[in-house]
């Protein structure tokens, strides 16, 4: 039956893949439904879809999903801007390495959501304070792993390039780039995923919309329900992107894969 | 004299962690004539390779330089094209842009060469679509492509199967042939040594010098044939006896 590594197909991954939603939601129905947990505590997964239609319907909750989206987005793609670079010039060039390479590992371990007050005591609670949250979760966790992608490059390929005639700036741009990309873009599709993580941390805190402000009120209400279709929501669009990443670099590059 | 001219070069490499320094490489002089083809035999650890990337570039000597067509070679560079025994295409690129790399290959040679490799229908298959055998033909085209003044082999067949190697052997001796290219050849493959060149340095076990260079005085063109006939035999006998002791060393020191 189950022997190691030996691959499934593609009907059989969807069906298993839907049956554990199917039995998820299956046990959420009986322990609400069979009066096990307390609506107080958990609310039933009808009355869950149920107002979350009314969220959408009636609280114009797209839109807090929209600014939530163009918070997570925003501070990833400035991250990213920053922090690709600066990976593959680390990864590249060694005495650029030993510069950042201790403040960046040391910087990594400074928790973003610790930030958060400090941040609102420079930046207010604007848009400027999320985005900030979100980069500064996210850009040295890129460099890191950027650099290190990078810094892994085929010492072979590298070697072939330079009797072909490659000088060290098309030894980067011909060998190393090229070579990394797939793996980047995969750590980006990562890290995407923390970010999602930061923002709602940031919007739990001083915030006037977005995903994590509707459940921030919906706890003053006592309402488990809509805290549920708030984190489910996030679930969806963090699946959503996930598979959009995915398929954009099998696409992009297609000898990877 | 000579086209390329080691000289008195020898390499030496750090000891790990404070231990004893490894000669890889005792001073060595070999001279190469232009258009010809030198195997440099040798059992597995004693240099060769070694005193290859140090043509190419790759690595510095500790002593002595390299002289190529005039000039002292200190880096790597186009006039020296190499294939490496482990499979260096670049996976992004596909058989046809991956023999264009080369700054100076030119779209016309590149059509030509893919011809002559036998590779025709496979210019647009990324090389992990390929067999070993075909990733070799194509790093092979790749440095033709580029038109170096010489070609230097590291084993470029040592990882492939025994039939694939005989026909590649006769692809190369070919294009020597046609070409008469100055090729440079490492191996540890008696075979393949005789089969393909005219000279044959053989090297010492480690530390590694130039212990014979023996004339392949074989005819051209070659054929796969040559390898049954009594001539071949002999060279074979002889340069096995020398290479047999130099293994029985380096076994001894742990090299192998």
């Amino acid at each position: 039956m189950l022997e190691p590594l030996k691959p499934v197909s593609r009907s059989t991954r969807v069906v298993l893949g839907a049956a554990f939603f199917l039995l998820f939601f299956g046990a959420w129905a009986l322990a609400t439904f069979g009066g096990w947990i307390d609506g107080m505590f958990l609310k039933d997964p009808v009355y869950t879809l149920k107002i979350g239609w009314e969220l959408f319907a009636e609280f114009n909750f797209i839109r807090d999903v929209g600014v939530t989206i163009w918070r997570v987005v925003g501070g990833f793609v400035l991250a990213a801007a920053v922090a690709v670079p600066l990976g593959i010039a680390m990864g590249a060039f060694k005495p650029v390495e030993a510069f950042f390479e201790p403040f960046v590992s040391f910087a990594r371990y400074l928790p973003a959501s610790a930030f958060i007050p400090l941040l609102i005591l420079w930046a207010g609670v604007g848009e400027a304070q999320k985005l900030l949250v979100i980069f500064i979760g996210s850009v040295f966790q890129i460099i890191l792993m950027v650099a290190v992608i990078v810094g892994s490059t085929r010492r072979d390929l590298v070697e072939a390039a330079y009797t072909l005639g490659a000088d060290s700036a098309g030894i980067v741009r011909r060998v190393m780039l090229p070579g990394a990309a797939p793996q980047i873009a995969e750590t980006l599709r990562l890290v995407l995923g923390w970010a999602w993580t930061y923002v709602i941390v940031a919007e739990l805190v001083g915030s006037s919309s977005g995903i994590g402000h509707m459940i921030m009120d919906s706890q003053r209400l006592l309402d488990t329900g809509q805290m549920i279709f708030g984190i489910f929501c996030i679930g969806v669009i963090g699946l959503v992107s996930d598979l959009l990443f995915k398929w954009l670099n099998q696409r992009l590059y297609p000898w990877a894969f | 004299m000579g086209f390329l001219r080691v000289e008195a070069v020898a390499r030496t490499f750090p000891g790990l962690a404070g231990g004893e320094p490894t000669r890889a490489l005792e001073r060595t002089d070999l001279a190469v004539e232009d258009n010809d083809f030198i195997a440099i035999l040798g059992p597995s650890g004693c240099g060769k390779s070694t005193l290859l990337r140090i043509v190419a570039g790759l690595d510095q000597p500790t002593q002595g330089r390299v002289v190529l067509d005039g000039e002292p070679v200190s880096r790597p560079g186009p006039d020296r094209g190499m294939v490496f025994q482990s499979y260096t295409l670049f996976p992004w690129l596909t058989v046809r842009q991956n023999i264009l790399f080369g700054a100076r290959a030119a779209a016309e040679v590149a059509d030509r060469l893919i011809v002559r490799v036998g590779l025709r229908g496979f210019e647009n298959h990324f090389p992990k679509m390929l067999s070993g055998g075909m990733q070799q033909r194509t790093a092979l085209a790749r440095a033709l492509a580029n038109d170096p003044k010489i070609l230097l082999l590291d084993e470029p067949f040592g990882a492939l199967d025994n039939q694939t190697r005989s026909l590649m052997q006769e692809l190369l001796l070919g294009i020597w042939e046609a070409d008469r290219k100055t090729v440079l050849f490492v191996t540890h493959d008696i075979d393949e040594a005789i089969f393909m060149a005219n000279r044959v340095a053989v090297m010492s076990a480690r530390p590694g010098h130039i212990k014979a260079d023996v004339r392949i005085e074989l005819p051209h063109p070659r054929h796969y044939t040559l390898k049954t006939t009594p001539e071949f035999s002999r060279y074979k006998a002889f340069l096995t006896e020398h290479i047999r002791a130099e293994a029985l060393k380096a076994v001894e020191q742990g090299a192998a």
